[in-house]
């Protein structure tokens, strides 16, 4: 058997086949290239087992790291978020503090209404920060309402859409005057208004400080509907400026309407 | 512990009411969910219970409004003592008789506050239907889940406790 190997093997040696390539040479070549093709198809297939299964123990730890870093990420982003809002509150009340001529102090809401029936709120400066009855409290969108109750710590503000609260007005276009009352809703109703006055949708709404508490000139709201029955105006809602549910700061004017500059 | 857990139950909804009730409602419309407590407590109680937490609860909601003290607590007592007889009288276990509760004690609660208010001469309330209407309803939702979590909460604790234990 090992002798007929042997010839075939030296016959093939020297006999080419029809491509011009010794026998010999094709066989073993074809041969060794199946197990090369063999060994590298084991080869990857062992390669991809490890890449894609027992490699990936460490990208699970990997992995969870990850999410860990994009969570803690994001909470940073949050935090970032809520000091650039918290920074644009403080710059709006800051614009305000320059733009009013009175002596003002800034105040944090602390909690809202303990009833429903009644809209005020607290906020965490009092006695001893020099609040007294009846300031004014105002937010850089326009009028809150008035100090009610105020503690050595503390002071409770009655807001304008109270029912029991009401600020004398007037419309800026027109200058036409009345009298902003609360409704215990989220709107406010204008009040005493003359049957002849120049009064439109849309139109702005500020103090006009004839009741001695509000200084003159800041946004109370906008007119949002009317109704004019037999020459008088019967139903005027005013929307107001402030969006009271979403007060966390706001600017207590200490200087007394009486005493503002001339 | 009655009076514990009549006091526990006035704080906790007092401080919820001052931080996520406007939240809640966006400040339009609102829920009273300290007079949702003295219901709760009172249909749990009894009528006398129910009176003394309506008492207290209002009579803090008086001092930290800018009404006349005195008018909620009054209010209150009295709906808090009628929700624990009406409880007492009646089987209120499911959740359609409770959220009816609910509504008539908010209804009731509003035509008291309102009506002592008018007789007073300190309050007009022009037109407060709409107002008490989404209250009654925005009370008894709350009330009834609250009243269903807080009878599901024993049952759950009992629950994980058992399966903590180690058997064998």
């Amino acid at each position: 058997m090992a002798v007929i190997v042997g010839h075939i093997l030296l016959i093939s040696a020297q006999v080419n086949t029809q491509r011009g390539v010794p026998m010999l040479q094709e066989v073993t070549f074809g041969t060794f290239a199946e197990v090369q093709r063999a060994a590298t198809s084991t080869f990857a297939t062992v390669h991809d087992n490890w890449t894609n299964y027992v490699a990936l123990q460490d990208v699970r730890v990997e992995n969870a790291k990850l999410k860990d870093e994009i969570a803690a990420l994001q909470i940073g982003l949050q935090q970032e978020r809520a000091l650039a809002q918290q920074s644009r509150t403080l710059q709006g009340l800051l614009d305000l503090k320059s733009a009013v001529q009175l002596k003002t102090t800034a105040a944090s809401v602390i909690a809202g209404g303990a009833s429903p029936e009644f809209r005020t709120m607290t906020i965490d400066k009092g006695t001893g920060d020099g609040l007294s009855p009846d300031m004014p409290v105002l937010a850089p969108a326009g009028v809150v309402g008035r100090i009610v109750m105020p503690a050595s710590r503390a002071a409770k503000v009655q807001l304008l859409i109270d029912r029991d609260a009401a600020a004398g007005a007037i419309i800026e276009r027109s200058r036409a005057q009345g009298v902003v009352v609360g409704t215990g809703t989220d709107r406010f109703r204008l009040d005493h208004v003359p049957g002849a006055a120049d009064i439109q949708v849309g139109d702005r709404v500020v103090t006009s400080g004839i009741e001695g508490i509000y200084p003159k000139g800041f946004l109370i709201g906008q007119i949002e509907s009317l109704d004019r029955k037999s020459g008088e105006f019967s139903d005027v809602v005013v929307r107001p400026a402030v969006q009271f549910s979403e007060l966390e700061t706001v600017l207590v004017v200490l200087t007394p309407p009486a005493n503002e500059a001339p | 512990m009655k009076a514990a857990l009549v006091l526990t139950a006035v704080a906790l909804a007092l401080a919820l009411q001052t931080t996520l009730a406007q939240l809640l409602v966006g400040g339009s419309a609102a829920i009273d969910l300290v007079l949702v407590a003295v219901v709760a407590v009172a249909l749990a109680t009894g009528p006398v219970s129910g009176m003394l937490a309506g008492s207290v609860a209002g009579l803090i909601q008086d001092s930290l409004s800018t009404g006349v003290l005195g008018i909620g607590g009054l209010a209150k007592s009295v709906i808090g003592f009628l929700a624990g007889a009406i409880g007492q009288q009646f089987i209120l276990t499911s959740a359609l008789p409770r959220f009816l509760m609910f509504v008539g004690a908010t209804v009731a609660h509003a035509a008291l506050f309102m009506g002592l208010n008018v007789l007073l001469g300190l309050r007009t309330f022009p037109s407060p239907w709409k107002a008490v209407a989404s209250q009654a309803v925005g009370n008894a939702v709350v009330g009834v889940v609250a009243f269903a979590i807080i009878e599901a909460l024993p049952g759950v604790i009992e629950r994980r406790r058992a399966g903590r234990r180690p058997r064998g």
